[in-house]
C-alpha cells in the first residue's frame, strides 16, 4: 500500500534555512545541508527546499547546497524558487534534485509547464500553487508570494496544470501560512478531488492532528511543514505515529 | 595489484546521475567491497565494467532515443548484458527499456530482452492518482533471488512512474507492489533485473539492494 509522506520544506535564503510567519520576520534555523542529513536520518519521506529570494540573488549558493545535500541524503529532493527557464530546471536537476518546483513563472507562461514535462518527464515537473480564499468555495491564485493576485480560480489552474504536465501540485494556503491554525482543507480537498495527480498540502501546520487532516479530510497524499520540525516542536517520528494512529498509512513505524 | 572493478552507470542525458552514483559508492563502502563507480557515455567503458547500470526517468521513447543517440551504446548494452552475461540492473525506465514494447506516447520498441510491454498506470480507485508517486511496500516473490537477499516483506521503496512494466511471463516478476492490484516492482530473469522504484532514493532498503547487487555473481 502507497504510504502518506512527510515533507519538511527548508525556505532557504543565502544558502541558509529560515521561516517565517507569512513570508516576513525571517528566522535563521540553520545549514541545509545539515538539516537534510538530519530529517533523513529522521524518517523524512522527502525534502522541499524553497529558494524564496532566488529572483533576484545569486543562484550558485543555491546549486551548492543542492549538489552537497543530494550526495548525503537518499532521500527525493524537490527544489524551487525563482525557477523560470528550462535551464534553471535543468541546472537543479544536475545539481541532484529528483524535483523541480515552478511556480510564478507557470503563471506567466502556463506552456513553460509543458515544455518543461515535455524534456524532463512528468516525474519530477511539480507545479506550485499558492491560493488564497476570495469567497466561500472559491479560492485565487497569487504569485510573487502571495503579493500578487492573479484572478484566475485556483481549482481550475490546477486541472490545467496536470492536463499541460505536472507530476504533482505543491498547494499553498497563503491564507494559512505562518499561522499555525491548520491546513485550509476545503482548498485543499477541492482541488485534490478536482486533479489526477498526487497533491501536497501546504501552509498552517501547527499541530499533529493538522497533518492528520491534511490527508484524511483534504485527500492529499503528502503534508509539507517547517516550523513544527525545524524548532523542534515536534519530531518526524511523533507525526508518523500520530498519522499511523488515525489510520494513515506511513512509512517507518515499529 | 589490479584496478578496482567498475560498475558502469550509463549517462544518456536522462537527468542527474550525481545522487545515484553517490548510493553506489556508499553501498559498496558498507559492503566492504572496493569498487569504482563511473558514470559514462562512452561505449568503450560500459563494454570494460564489470556490472552495469542503466537509469532513465521520463518518458519510455524519449530514453530509447537518448540511448540511440550515443553511437553504438546500443549495441553494446546488448553485447554485455546478453552477450558477456555481465550483471546488468534497469532502474525505473531503464528497467522498462528491457521490456518488448514500451506504450508511451505510441508505440516504441524496447529492447526485448524480458518479453512484455509497459503500459499505463490505470487504477480503478480514482483515489489513486497517477503518477504512483511516493514510498510503497515490496511483496518479494523471488525470496531466493541474491540481489533481494534481506528485502523481507513490507520494506519500504520510493517509486514514481506512471507506466509499468507487464512481463509475458510470470515468473520474471520477482517483487510487486500494491497499487490498485499488483504492480511489478522488481523483474529479472539470469544476470538481468529490473527495479521500477528508485533504489538509490530509497535510503537503507535501496543501498541494501544496491550492495546486494555488487555483490551478485550470476
Amino acid at each position: 500500500m502507497l504510504k502518506m509522506r512527510i515533507i519538511p520544506c527548508l525556505d532557504v535564503k543565502d544558502g541558509r534555512v529560515v521561516k517565517g510567519v507569512n513570508f516576513v520576520d525571517l528566522v535563521d534555523a540553520g545549514d541545509p545541508v545539515e538539516q537534510a542529513q538530519l530529517y533523513d536520518a529522521a524518517g523524512a519521506d522527502e525534502l522541499c527546499f524553497l529558494d524564496i529570494t532566488a529572483s533576484h540573488e545569486d543562484r550558485a549558493i543555491l546549486y551548492d547546497a543542492v549538489r552537497r545535500t543530494a550526495e548525503h541524503a537518499f532521500i527525493p529532493l524537490t527544489v524551487g524558487g525563482g525557477v523560470r527557464q528550462v535551464e534553471d530546471i535543468r541546472r537543479l536537476l544536475l545539481a541532484g534534485a529528483d524535483k523541480v518546483s515552478i511556480n510564478t513563472a507557470a503563471v506567466q507562461r502556463p506552456d513553460f509547464v509543458r515544455e518543461a514535462a515535455e524534456k524532463f518527464g512528468t516525474q519530477c515537473i511539480v507545479v506550485a500553487v499558492d491560493a488564497k480564499q476570495v469567497e466561500p468555495g472559491k479560492w485565487e491564485v497569487f504569485t510573487h508570494g502571495g503579493r500578487k493576485a492573479t484572478g484566475i480560480d485556483a481549482v481550475g489552474w490546477c486541472r490545467r496544470m496536470a492536463v499541460l504536465g505536472a507530476g504533482e501540485i505543491l498547494l499553498t494556503s497563503m491564507d494559512r501560512d505562518g499561522t499555525g491554525d491548520g491546513f485550509d482543507i476545503g482548498l485543499t480537498r477541492a482541488v485534490a478531488d478536482a486533479v489526477p495527480v498526487p497533491v501536497i498540502a501546504s501552509g498552517g501546520v501547527g499541530t499533529l492532528d493538522h497533518l492528520v487532516e491534511g490527508i484524511r479530510d483534504g485527500h492529499a497524499t503528502g503534508v509539507l511543514a517547517a516550523s513544527i520540525f525545524h524548532f523542534g516542536t515536534f519530531s518526524v517520528a511523533e507525526a508518523k505515529r500520530r498519522m499511523a494512529d488515525a489510520g494513515i498509512p506511513m512509512r517507518g513505524l515499529e | 595489484m589490479p584496478a578496482p572493478p567498475t560498475v558502469a552507470i550509463v549517462d544518456y542525458g536522462s537527468g542527474n546521475l550525481r545522487s545515484a552514483a553517490k548510493a553506489f559508492e556508499r553501498a559498496a563502502r558498507e559492503a566492504g567491497r572496493a569498487v569504482t563507480v563511473e558514470v559514462t557515455g562512452e561505449p568503450e567503458r560500459v563494454r570494460r565494467a564489470e556490472r552495469v547500470v542503466l537509469p532513465g526517468v521520463g518518458a519510455f521513447g524519449d530514453c530509447r532515443a537518448g540511448l540511440a543517440a550515443l553511437p553504438g551504446m546500443t549495441a553494446t548494452l546488448e553485447e554485455v548484458a546478453i552477450g558477456a552475461g555481465r550483471p546488468f540492473l534497469g532502474i525505473c525506465v531503464g528497467m522498462q527499456l528491457m521490456a518488448s514494447v514500451g506504450r508511451e506516447h505510441g508505440d516504441h520498441p524496447g529492447f526485448g530482452w524480458i518479453p512484455g510491454e509497459v503500459t499505463a498506470l490505470s487504477p480503478a480507485d480514482p483515489m489513486l492518482k497517477v503518477p504512483h508517486m511516493g514510498w510503497n511496500d515490496l511483496t518479494v516473490l523471488d525470496a531466493g533471488h541474491p540481489v533481494l537477499a534481506g528485502l523481507a516483506d513490507g520494506a519500504d521503496v520510493y517509486f514514481v512512474h506512471s507506466y509499468r512494466m507487464v512481463p509475458a511471463d510470470p515468473a520474471h516478476i520477482l517483487a510487486t507492489a500494491d497499487y490498485g492490484g499488483p504492480v511489478p516492482a522488481v523483474v529479472g530473469r539470469d544476470n538481468l533485473i529490473g527495479t521500477q522504484f528508485h533504489p538509490e532514493k530509497s535510503q537503507a532498503a535501496g543501498l541494501r539492494l544496491i550492495s546486494n547487487f555488487l555483490e551478485w555473481r550470476p
